[in-house]
């Protein structure tokens, strides 16, 4: 017989416990400091998307979107975690309302972090312009509490990945760690095809896809930090680790993260698939990466090195 | 959209003293629960919002069995649904109920 719940330390629940297949809530309660999470603009005010009902569509309470603040190793953190099966985790007016008056929060306080369990599918379409919207005023308020010394970590897991403004609030991120399922990009592949054509991305090669858009890919060519494995305590760990890594932020941060990025154009802009990216770079047997167990990829992304330490 | 409202006179008060709970999330073929310890002790009020036309005859049986099983007096349910079926709301309703007789706040 399997030992009852209450007999199992919180740790080896969040060990056991898939950070893919996890709800929101579940991640948050399992992430940080047993019952140190405390929600602001909980379900029970019913905040709810203003826009839903015109298109007779049904609303969630806290509107895909839990923040909050708790403990993480006995430290205080500000917590958004993203529902990805509510309508893709996609950010609406309130959804992204939440995200952006947490972050202003962080900005005056200063000295508390921030961690956004990213789960989206990009702008919800129903209130398109109001989405878009968010994600600039997010944007804005994420560079803003980072200038004020306030770090953001990003953690990408969840069966919508991070895409659309997801992907660009991720970039603005001061630090990012990402598991195999979690994808990372601007365009999804059905938005790439249908504006490119199947010869530029097969949407419907699920390898393809990881290859280029997943966890592992994002790992070595510094999209992401550290590589999780797919469970919370995996997370914790490497949000903890983050937290530890993240230096100071200003103009010459900035500066070093464009000609990283320049550099890695020039190294492998001519690079036709990830296999010659990942070969650029020196690793033996590329082709055998998508199906290395998690710790013998960790070890190989070691290997590699990171690249927060000076840029990002 | 389709709106219910369920209204049931209770043998005996929910369990535990946490005022809220909340299960579930509101995808297809599936709900959430928000659970809220704000009537007196004799009542339970179930409110629904659900995306599938027509079902009330089905949702009052459910919600019927549900009270008779678990006597959740106190309660105020509400109920954002995405589809779900019958078994998928039974398991849901039940899950909120342990959940607000749990310790805590």
């Amino acid at each position: 017989m399997t030992a009852p719940l209450k007999d199992i330390s919180p740790a080896e629940r969040a060990r056991s416990t898939s950070f893919y297949e996890a709800s929101a809530r579940t991640r948050l309660e399992l992430l940080l400091d047993a019952g140190s999470f405390v929600e602001f603009i909980g379900p029970e005010q019913r905040e709810a998307s203003p826009h839903l009902k015109i298109f007779d569509l049904p609303e969630q309470f806290d509107d895909g979107i839990i923040v909050g603040h708790g403990r993480l190793d006995g430290s205080p953190v500000f917590v958004a975690a993203q529902e990805g099966r509510f309508m893709g985790g996609a950010f609406g007016e309130v959804h992204g309302a939440k995200l952006t008056g947490l972050l202003r929060a962080a900005r005056q306080i200063g000295s508390i972090p921030v961690l956004i369990l990213f789960d989206t599918g990009g702008v919800r379409l129903q209130e398109a312009n109001a989405g878009e919207l968010a994600i600039a005023e997010i944007m804005r308020a994420l560079m803003e509490a980072r200038s004020a010394g306030v770090k953001v970590i990003g953690l990408i897991g969840g069966r919508s990945g991070c895409y659309g403004g997801g992907g660009l609030i991720a970039g603005c991120c001061s630090a990012l760690a990402v598991s195999e399922p979690g994808r990372i990009a601007v365009s999804g592949p059905e938005v790439i095809e249908t504006n490119r054509g199947v010869e530029e991305f097969d949407s419907r090669d699920r390898a393809l896809v990881w290859r280029t858009m997943g966890g592992k890919h994002r790992r070595l060519i510094g999209a992401a930090d550290v590589f999780a494995d797919d469970n919370v305590q995996d997370f914790r760990e490497a949000a903890l680790e983050l937290l530890g890594l993240v230096g100071p932020f200003g103009l010459d941060r900035l500066r070093a993260e464009q000609r990283r990025l320049a550099d890695r154009l020039r190294s492998f802009g001519g690079c036709g698939d990830a296999v010659d990216i990942w070969t650029a770079e020196g690793i033996a047997h590329a082709e055998a990466v998508p199906e290395l167990p998690a710790d013998q990829f960790i070890a190989l992304a070691n290997r590699i090195g990171r690249t927060s330490r000076d840029a990002r | 959209m389709e709106d219910l409202n369920f209204q049931h006179q209770v043998r005996a008060r929910a369990g535990g003293t946490r005022q809220r709970a909340i299960v579930g999330v509101v995808a297809s073929g599936n709900l959430e629960v928000l659970v809220e310890r704000s009537l007196p002790d004799a009542e339970c009020v179930v409110d629904i919002k659900t995306a599938a036309m027509g079902f009330g005859a089905v949702w009052s049986a459910v919600i019927g069995d549900f009270v008779e099983r678990y006597s959740p007096g106190g309660l105020k349910f509400s109920i954002n649904d995405g589809g779900a079926r019958p078994d998928t709301v039974s398991l849901r309703l039940a899950q909120a109920v342990r959940l607000i007789a749990e310790a805590g706040q």
